[in-house]
């Protein structure tokens, strides 16, 4: 007999067996059912987080630093006090960080605040613009989807110029072509002439796309002079980034006169940072949720496993019968692990309907879809687990002794 | 050389400290084409031996041969393909798969030999038809009488055309009339060159054989030609 014919007849006496006794079956699958949903719904999370986490990341560009007086992340409120108390980065720090570097593709000094932007009647209330010089547009994601951007000459000039997020453009132009309009910025008057490409949410935390980028100079005459600057250099090339971040920091002691073997007194972030951390986090969420699942599939498991000592237990004759006319171990034992994993199998599925519309419901709050891989883990968790459970019940089976089974009544 | 050779077979059950002896060293020896009948007191051995025979059980020390295989020392999968193709059972509670029609019950054995679908359902059919029951191919064991099921227990233990014929008690749980029915089947099987070895208390029963073993405390009592018949069979082998 060969592996094939004893999967299909293995699978043909389960579902018999199970329809004898749907009730108590269903019963049993719900622990499995509960695993699975979990299995689905972290599994679920987990990819969307991820996804958004990319999406996000993606528009920093992983050849651009951000010098900062602050590092992005601390491991201790006691360094974040500390670092309250560095001096601010200033435009001349910035001017002759720019003048030294040689590893540096462009690079600019940014500056922002929050403030309404009005066309004739339509208003966004908050926005965020962003002060800065005209190689901007050269680092990260940032790029330009219709019109320009300014030029050097408008950077240098404070022209009354800017650039607009894609969404202050779908917010107030939502059927004009906003190129060549002018806005109220404050209380400035702004011609726009570029609209940058689409960005989406920060970590889903704000939007990248609500914002008026404006040449450093005009902003600090329109609006307030800034007192303390962040840097963005974009590197020559990705292998110089070391290199480079390490230009950058021999050149900002010396202008901010650090003294040797004291600390930096300002941070040189970058992308990496983010994935790291990330990846610390996402490790800590998932080990978390593999423990719920295991602990969820492993209940679950053990109703299986009770259920085919029952199943085995019933069938004493049967299993006698069988054994009589000729099957062999491996027949029974396949017999019932068929079973078991049938009685899982169709739990992952229940579990995945159930998950389906809960994935629907994560998907308004992230890039979440219940995928093919996912599904195909959740089918494959259930699978395994009806094997585990209903190996020992199976192998109690298959070891029966054909007198004794058939002599039970 | 005789289809079965048991040489001072012994069968014991060792239950905490007692032992008891099923079988004591008995010497039995059937030929192809025999028609042997089992017979004995209740307690006698007579399930023991046959369990022996039909290698659901193997001795705990003498000799046993089937066909010139030793199976004292065959292993549970050597035995359960050894019954598989040689052994045909009839139970006395007919022991049918409760939730499969009669078609999959005589299916069964072939399953298990690996024959294809095609091929064994054709074959399957044919013995059912040959046991009388063409028209009730379809019916579950609840669906049928008494002495339907046991013709399919007949059809089943037949369909993979084994060398014997074993059958406990077959008429037991029948009245008189379908008794005798099953019995006239296994009539016309003998005839048509089964070995069949059967185990009753009934001496009726027992008449139809053409040698009758008798067991008493786990020893032949007597082994001799039925009255009534002569020990030689009339026809020829096929
Ligand atoms: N599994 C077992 N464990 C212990 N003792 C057993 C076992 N099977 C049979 N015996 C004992 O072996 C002896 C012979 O039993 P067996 O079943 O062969 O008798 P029998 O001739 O078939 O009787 P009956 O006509 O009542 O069916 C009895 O004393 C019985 O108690
Ligand atoms: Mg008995």
């Amino acid at each position: 007999m060969t592996l094939w014919q004893e999967l299909k007849e293995g699978t043909g006496i389960s579902l018999s067996a199970l329809r004898a006794n749907k009730l108590r079956s269903g019963l049993t699958t719900l622990g499995i059912v509960i695993g699975i949903v979990t299995v689905t719904l972290m599994a679920t999370a987990i990819q969307g987080l991820n996804g958004a986490f990319r999406q996000s990341i993606s528009s920093m560009g992983s050849d651009t630093l951000f010098i900062e007086r602050f590092g992005w992340f601390n491991d201790s409120h006691e360094e974040w006090q500390k670092s309250m108390r560095r001096p601010v980065i200033s435009f001349d720090q910035f001017d002759a960080l720019s003048r030294q570097m040689t590893l540096a593709k462009a690079m600019t000094p940014i500056t922002g605040t929050q403030l309404p932007v009005t066309f004739k009647n339509r208003t966004s209330r908050s926005v965020s613009i962003l002060g800065c010089n005209e190689q901007f547009v050269l680092i990260g994601a940032n790029t330009i989807a219709e019109g320009r951007f300014f030029s050097a000459a408008e950077a240098n000039g404070g022209r009354p110029v800017c650039a607009i997020g894609s969404a202050i453009a779908t917010n107030l132009f939502p059927n004009m072509e906003p190129v060549g309009q002018k806005i109220r910025v404050g209380g400035s008057t702004v011609e726009i002439i570029g609209v940058m490409a689409q960005q989406g949410n920060f970590l889903g935390a704000f939007s990248l796309d609500n914002r008026v980028i404006v040449p450093l100079r005009f902003y600090s005459v329109a609006f307030h002079r800034p007192l303390d600057y962040e840097i963005q250099i974009r590197v020559a090339s990705m292998e110089l980034l070391e290199d480079a971040k390490e230009e950058a920091r021999g050149i900002l002691r010396q202008i901010r006169r650090v003294p040797p073997g004291a600390a930096d007194n300002f941070a040189i972030n970058q992308q990496e940072m983010f994935i790291t951390t990330f990846n610390r986090v996402g490790a800590i969420i998932a080990s978390a949720g593999l423990f719920i699942t295991g602990l969820s599939l492993f209940v679950g498991g053990i109703g299986i496993m009770n259920i085919m000592f029952v199943s085995v237990a019933e069938r004493t004759k049967e299993i006698g019968i069988r054994k009589a006319i000729g099957a062999k171990r491996r027949t029974i034992l396949l017999q019932f692990l068929t079973e078991a994993a049938g009685i899982c199998l169709f739990a992952g599925l229940l579990g995945l309907a159930v998950a389906f519309p809960l994935t629907l419901v994560m998907n308004q709050f992230l890039p979440a879809t219940l995928s093919l891989p996912i599904v195909s883990l959740a089918l494959g968790v259930s699978l395994i687990t009806g094997v585990i459970s209903g190996f020992l019940p199976a192998w109690r089976a298959a070891r029966m002794n054909p007198v004794d089974a058939l002599r039970n009544e | 050389m005789a289809l079965l050779q048991l040489t001072q077979i012994t069968r014991r059950y060792v239950m905490g400290s007692e032992t008891i002896h099923a079988l004591r060293e008995i010497n039995i020896s059937i030929d192809r084409g025999e028609y042997v009948a089992i017979m004995g007191p209740s307690g006698s051995g007579k399930s023991t031996l046959m369990n022996l025979l039909g290698c659901l059980d193997t001795p705990s020390s003498g000799d046993f041969f089937l066909n010139g295989i030793n199976v004292s020392l065959m292993d549970d999968n050597q035995l359960a393909e050894l019954r598989n193709r040689e052994i045909g059972f009839v139970f006395q509670s007919f022991h049918l798969l409760p939730r499969s029609d009669a078609l999959h019950n005589v299916e069964l054995p072939l399953i298990y030999s690996g024959m294809t679908h095609a091929l064994r359902r054709k074959r399957a059919l044919e013995v059912l038809d040959h046991v009388g029951l063409a028209d009730r191919v379809h019916h579950r064991p609840n669906e049928m009488s008494g002495g339907q099921r046991q013709r399919v227990a007949v059809a089943r233990a037949l369909v993979n055309n084994p060398s014997i014929l074993l059958a406990d008690e077959p008429t037991g749980n029948l009245d008189s009339h379908t008794g005798d029915e099953i019995m006239i089947l296994f009539e016309e099987l003998w005839k048509k060159g089964n070995t069949i070895i059967l185990v009753t208390h009934e001496e009726e029963v027992a008449r139809h054989a053409r040698r009758i073993i008798r067991l008493r405390d786990g020893l032949v009592a007597s082994d001799e030609p039925s009255s009534g018949h002569s020990p030689v069979r009339t026809l020829p082998i096929p």
